[in-house]
């Protein structure tokens, strides 16, 4: 298949169907809604259940409950929504249930306003866990992170988070959904899955912790699975570091501003670039490399007071000031706000 | 020797965990029982809920899973919808099904989820020590209206089959009790039509148990039978509210 236009939202809703989602349940809200529209049409033909739900309160527990009978299951939402879906996703991060949750980002906090937002950085929601977030910079990672998911939630037994801001959710773009990744090999069975009886002649009891520690699971969950997540799935772009006077640090749209906002200041001094793929696990690694000449990190979000950014200090570890570049009254970031903010500091420095 | 009584097949071993006495014993015991009669054991799976059932994943022995609290009916449906050959059922509370997950339970009804309802409505939250429900009677002391509940303050108890029976996606609706051998096993004939209606795959299906907390009623077992006899049978009619052919 060659490269087609594309809507980002459609992308996600392509993406999930040719990753062999089983299920979708949702709830309308802007911007994501093109993706329970997508699946509405091509689910009834492709083979899988679509469910228009009452709220996202019911449907991540329509997600659970499917993930739980064994299928590749989906949900998408934005901020508000995705508020409501947290106890639901903290459970099924401590029994182990795989499900895909596509944030489509708008910007907050409250039902804010539609404009498109990187937050929900900090998922959140009661107890101690971490769940895979990834982060897509254009309409083509976000075709394969999207299928990508499915695999990974799978691998790991865990939910996972694709991050989506609401300009990647509502571009077009050309995608080749033959440049999907491969399928992995070897995910294992789900054995614990509901209705194995009869088929298998063993049962199941999903009771939480029930007669059971809760630290047994959390202890698993540290040092069996946490390890392995950030060895093999932390992924990040970079380049320039070793020699770099100021390093960028963004992630998705404000990334590709950034690099626009790198290539358009005229300076001698030596700009590095890192883009976070993954907030979870974060990518520590490349902050690590930075050089010695380094003077500071700027952390372009589209937000108003940065969220990726506190990640960055403890990835920096204080070897250098970290900076907020964000939205401004006049509305969302972009790269203009980018540019005017190294440009004060080049010009600082100059001095 | 005959024997005229055994445990039912469909539950573990374990004993069962409720304090002596409590109507989730009973409750939990007639759905067992309807299980075996049907002989769908090995095609059940059983969602309890958030309060004192939420114990029974260990005494069903079925595949079982605890949701998360009042969302039984949403979790049962996504399991359903995965195997809508299996026969998927809730298990839950007052509090759980009539207050945090009415929006669930009304929406399961209204899309005619094929799923079975055991709903146990003893008026108050049991697990977490008493409190008021929204089935709490008028003037009925707890922890959360410890001067009685009062209407002007909190209105009056909901009464869920009722309000169920309204909607069409609902095809079996029928509220039981379990304070007389009669009523016990009135209720467990009404359960296995509840099952049955899901079984012949009509629509959504719900049997209320009127039950007991003796605990935090703080009454004998045998004095909130009587009770449950003369202050909530009064209030919550006993009978079929929505039946199919
Ligand atoms: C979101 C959430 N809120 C509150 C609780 C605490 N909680 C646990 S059990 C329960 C009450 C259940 O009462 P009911 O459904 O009437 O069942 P019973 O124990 O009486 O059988 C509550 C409120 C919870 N687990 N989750
Ligand atoms: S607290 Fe009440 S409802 Fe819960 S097991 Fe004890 S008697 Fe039964």
């Amino acid at each position: 298949m060659a490269r087609v236009l594309f809507k980002g939202n459609e992308v996600i809703a392509e993406a999930a169907l040719r990753a062999g989602v089983d299920a979708f349940f949702g709830y309308p809200i802007t911007p994501q809604n093109e993706v329970p529209e997508y699946l509405a049409r091509e689910m009834p033909k492709r083979g899988g259940v679509f469910l228009q739900t009452e709220s996202e309160l019911a449907g991540i527990n329509m997600v659970l409950g499917a993930s739980a009978a064994g299928a590749r299951v989906m949900t998408s939402s934005s901020g508000p929504g995705l508020c409501l879906m947290l106890e639901a996703i903290s459970s099924m991060a401590l029994t182990r249930l795989p499900a895909v949750i596509v944030d489509v980002v708008r910007s907050g906090p409250g039902m804010g306003d539609l404009a498109p937002a990187q937050e929900d950085w900090k998922l959140s929601g009661n107890g101690a866990y971490k769940i895979p977030i990834l982060l897509p910079g254009n309409v083509q990672e976000l075709a394969n992170m999207v299928f990508e998911a499915f695999d990974i939630a799978d691998q790991y037994s865990t939910p996972v988070l694709v991050l989506a801001d609401g300009m990647l959710g509502q571009m077009m773009e050309p995608v080749d959904f033959d440049k999907l990744p491969e399928r992995r090999k070897n995910l294992p069975d789900k054995p614990w899955r509901m209705a194995s009886v009869g088929e298998k002649g063993y049962r199941t009891m999903m009771t939480l912790t029930y007669g059971r520690p809760l630290t047994e699971f959390t202890d698993r969950f540290e040092n069996e699975t946490m390890p392995k997540i950030i060895a093999n799935e932390t992924r990040y772009e970079a380049y320039g570091l070793e020699d770099a006077d100021v390093v960028v640090a963004a992630y998705g749209t404000s990334a590709r501003m950034a690099k626009a906002a790198i290539k358009e200041i005229k300076t001698d001094l030596k700009f590095g670039f890192i883009r976070p793929m993954t907030a979870w696990p974060f990518p520590k690694e490349p902050f690590e490399k930075i050089g010695p000449n380094c003077k500071a990190v700027f952390c372009p979000e589209i937000n108003t007071i940065g969220q990726m950014i506190d990640d960055v200090r403890i990835a920096v570890a204080g070897r250098m000031p970290v900076y907020h570049i964000g939205n401004t009254a006049a509305g969302p970031m972009n790269t203009a706000n980018i540019i005017d903010a190294l440009r004060a500091y080049v010009e600082g420095v100059a001095k | 020797m005959s024997i005229v009584y055994e445990r039912a097949k469909s539950l573990t071993p374990v004993d069962f965990t409720y304090c002596p006495g409590c109507g989730h014993g009973i409750a939990t015991n007639l759905v067992a029982k309807v299980i075996d009669e049907l002989g769908i054991q090995n095609d059940t799976i059983s969602v309890s809920s958030v309060g004192c059932g939420g114990m029974n994943p260990m005494f069903f022995d079925t595949d079982t899973i605890i949701p998360m609290h009042g969302r039984a009916p949403a979790t049962a449906t996504g399991i359903k919808r995965i195997h809508p050959d299996k026969i998927v059922w809730t298990y839950q509370g007052d509090g759980d099904l009539a207050s945090i997950g009415t929006a669930e339970i009304v929406h399961a009804a209204h899309r005619g989820e094929k799923i079975t309802t055991v709903f146990i409505n003893n008026t108050t939250y049991g697990m977490t020590g008493g409190q008021m429900a929204p089935t709490t009677l008028v003037g009925q002391k707890t922890t959360t209206s410890p001067y009685g509940r009062d209407e002007s303050h909190c209105g009056k108890p909901i009464r869920m089959s009722e309000l169920l029976a309204t909607i069409e996606g609902a095809k079996f609706i029928a509220r039981v009790a379990i304070d007389t051998p009669a009523h016990i096993r009135q209720a467990q004939k009404m359960i296995k039509r509840a099952f049955e209606c899901q079984m012949k795959g009509l629509g959504f299906a719900m049997v209320e148990v009127l039950s007991t907390c003796p605990t935090n009623w703080g009454m004998t077992p045998t004095e909130s039978m009587k009770w449950q006899t003369e202050h909530m049978i009064p209030y919550y009619p006993l009978g079929i509210y929505k039946d199919f052919e």
